[in-house]
């Protein structure tokens, strides 16, 4: 997984609450195993009926078109839980998702794929938005995970906080699999354990 | 059943509890999956990860894979049926062969949803722990199971470790009361609970289905509820396993038999919450008047009683008013219109949410002797190949196909449209699905989630029906 430790870029503003996994990523039919996950990301909302651009979209406007982070409303990411929702926000450069809240699903997958979920105070996430609208990707925001704070146009820096354990996951970029394989003996143990007490669990055969 | 000496727990707690392998040094629990479903959309993702760091999958023998999201429905189907499936049905076929999972493939009497496959096989069991690469893995639940939908990585990490690490989630109680009218189901009460909750009104919690309802409900029907859990948010969502389960599971091929079934079916029956055991939070919902639920939107809350009317969006909660504004748009909906007597497009029963064998039966019983109307397409697409040849045993293929629908070999099919079955544009659908997302059956298709009876009603009538008119011939 890709560390994260500080991230500098234009934020865009896609201020809609319940955003949800088949507005991020739709599917795209046609292309098989090897996917597309730049040209996904919200790949309908970018485009108008007959394939063109559509200039009203965020991403699309000129001054947002290099976004690295987004800044969105409740319930971002609610419905699927296909990875290819934030594989294709990495595969556009988007590093940092600031929402007034996110779906369990969709902050997981955040976490495992290096891309940082921020939730603000309210107080703090009222401000933070209109500073976002103000600067309209004229200046672009930092994102500093060691010291917790986002700095950037039109006013102080803003604290932020996440839980040590995700914080820490995210600036070690640690391999997930990797800290859980550390308890394979506890793991071991507990099946042996299991097989004893509720030995159903433990095997799982074609009784016919 | 409280034990006096004892903390009093909830069955949540119970399952966790048990499960609970240790704690990682990022205050993670590792929680251990007693089965683990793949299917082949996510499944190649995980398998070569573990092969380019060589590490091998450590209980193949508690992991099970299906063909479900890309396969094509129509008869004498193979890989190449459906073009832009055929890679990930073959990646899947390698993978499992390599690393020795059973797979549930194309051609196999027992091929269908993985969410449908594993509990109708005895692969779920009461108190065991179920994860499945999908958010509708809750399914399971209406056995008393405690189910997880993750991510890829997530699957990949269960591939290699068979635990998940996971923040302990709260627990929510859901009491749902009262005696549910003639033609109206679980499919109507999950709605309705989504509608009263919102899209993220369980988000964080484990949710225990509970009540009078609930008792009453059979096991399919639960299924259909815990399946609805995401769309309000719900980490996990389960019913307490009662005679009604231990009597749906007997006998099934996956679940341990003689003595080990006796032991089991004691420990089975200690799973339930004790008296005193605390919830995080709690909601109720008298489930006597409700009439068959439609939704008229774009999310699964936005939900109306088959007599209701699109709602204005000052009747709606402010931070919804957005929302509302712009499913009017999308399902070309003025405020105020009636859901009863709009015209369709399209019919589509099946899906994990309602593609049992019940399921069918209902819809069939409405439809039969009756046509599809003019100019709508219904189809009907079995839960699994073992749905389908039940059915057919029974004749409900002739029922369906005499009145005109299209009837479909197992697998997902119209619920996200991954294999091809799609509406066209503008289209107006009725669907037994979870899901209303804008271009979810196919570029700007308007799905109404609804209940099986509900869907078969409206084929029959052309429009969006009330299922008690048509039955009494007023529609
Ligand atoms: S039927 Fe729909 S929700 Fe269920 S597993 Fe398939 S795609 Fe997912």
């Amino acid at each position: 997984m890709q560390v994260f430790t500080r991230h500098t870029a234009i934020a865009a503003p896609l201020l809609q609450d319940d955003i949800n996994t088949d507005q991020i990523a739709p599917v795209l039919h046609g292309r098989g195993l090897k996917e597309d996950y730049r040209a996904m990301l919200f790949h309908r909302a970018r485009r108008r009926d007959d394939g063109s651009d559509n200039p009203d979209f965020v991403l699309n406007k000129p001054q947002f078109r290099n976004a690295g982070i987004l800044v969105t409303g409740q319930n971002f990411g609610a419905g699927s839980s296909r990875e290819s929702a934030v594989w294709s926000m990495l595969a556009n450069g988007i590093r940092v998702i600031v929402a007034r809240s996110f779906a369990d699903i969709y902050r997981e997958n955040c976490l495992q794929n290096g891309v940082l979920p921020i939730v603000l105070a309210p107080a703090d996430a009222d401000a933070f938005t209109a500073r976002v609208i103000a600067a309209d990707g004229a200046g672009p925001f930092t994102v500093d995970l060691v010291s917790q704070r986002i700095s950037g146009p039109g006013g102080d820096d803003i604290a932020f906080d996440i839980a040590a354990a995700d914080r820490m996951r995210l600036i070690e970029g640690l391999d997930d699999i990797g800290l859980t394989l550390k308890h394979m003996d506890q793991i071991v143990s507990w099946e042996k354990g299991a097989a004893a007490a509720q030995p159903w669990l433990q095997t799982a055969r074609d009784n016919r | 059943m409280t034990q006096s000496n004892a903390v009093p727990k909830t069955l949540f707690d119970k399952i966790w509890d048990f499960h609970r392998v240790g704690e990682r040094a990022d205050g993670r629990e590792l929680l251990y999956i007693d089965r683990h479903v793949l299917h082949e959309l996510h499944a190649h993702h995980g398998f070569s990860h573990l092969e380019k760091r060589r590490r091998p999958v450590h209980r193949p023998d508690l992991t099970f894979a299906v063909q479900d999201h890309t396969v094509a429905t129509k008869p004498g189907r193979d890989d190449d049926s459906n073009p832009s499936g055929a890679a990930f049905l073959k990646a899947m076929r390698d993978g499992t062969r390599r690393n020795g999972i059973r797979l549930f493939d194309l051609g196999d009497p027992e091929q269908g949803i993985s969410h449908v496959v594993a509990p109708e096989l005895g692969i779920v069991l009461p108190g065991a722990t179920h994860a499945v690469p999908d958010s509708h893995a809750s399914t399971v639940g209406g056995l008393g199971a405690l189910a997880f939908g993750c991510g890829t990585s997530e699957m990949t990490h269960i591939l290699a470790t068979q635990v998940m690490a996971l923040k302990r989630p709260k627990r929510l109680r859901a009491r749902l009361d009262g005696r549910l009218g003639p033609h109206v189901g679980a499919k109507d009460v999950a709605l309705r609970l989504i509608a009263k909750l919102g899209v993220a009104g369980a988000r964080g919690h484990a949710v225990e289905y509970a009540g009078s309802a609930i008792a009453a409900m059979p096991i399919e029907q639960r299924m259909t509820l815990c399946n609805l859990n995401i769309e309000m948010g719900g980490r996990s969502g389960f019913v307490a396993p009662d005679d009604a389960t231990f009597g749906w599971l007997a006998g099934r091929p996956y679940v341990p038999q003689g003595v080990l079934w006796d032991r089991a079916l004691a420990h089975w029956r200690t799973l339930e919450s004790d008296d005193d055991a605390e919830f995080d939070r709690e909601v109720a919902l008298d489930c006597s008047a409700l009439e068959p639920q439609i939704s008229w939107g774009t999310d699964p809350s936005q939900v109306v009683g088959i007599s209701g009317r699109v709602p204005d969006a000052a009747d709606v909660a402010p931070s919804r008013r957005a929302a509302a504004e712009s499913a009017y748009a999308y399902m070309g909906l003025a405020p105020g219109t009636p859901l009863a007597g709009l015209p369709i497009d399209r019919v589509f029963i099946g899906s994990c949410t309602n593609s049992r064998l019940p399921d069918l039966q209902v819809a069939a019983a409405i439809v039969r002797g009756r046509r599809v109307a003019p100019g709508v397409t219904a189809m009907v697409v079995p839960g699994s190949s073992s749905v389908k040849r039940e059915a057919e045993a029974a004749g409900l293929d002739r029922v369906f196909r005499d009145a005109g629908f299209f009837w479909g070999e197992s697998g997902c099919s119209m619920c996200a449209g991954g294999n091809g079955d799609r509406g066209a544009p503008g289209e107006r659908c009725v669907s037994t699905t979870n899901r209303n997302f804008e271009n979810r059956q196919g570029p700007k298709v308007r799905t109404h989630l609804a209940s099986p009876a509900t869907a078969a009603a409206s084929a029959i009538a052309g429009r969006i029906a009330d299922v008690r008119q048509v039955l009494a011939g007023a529609a």
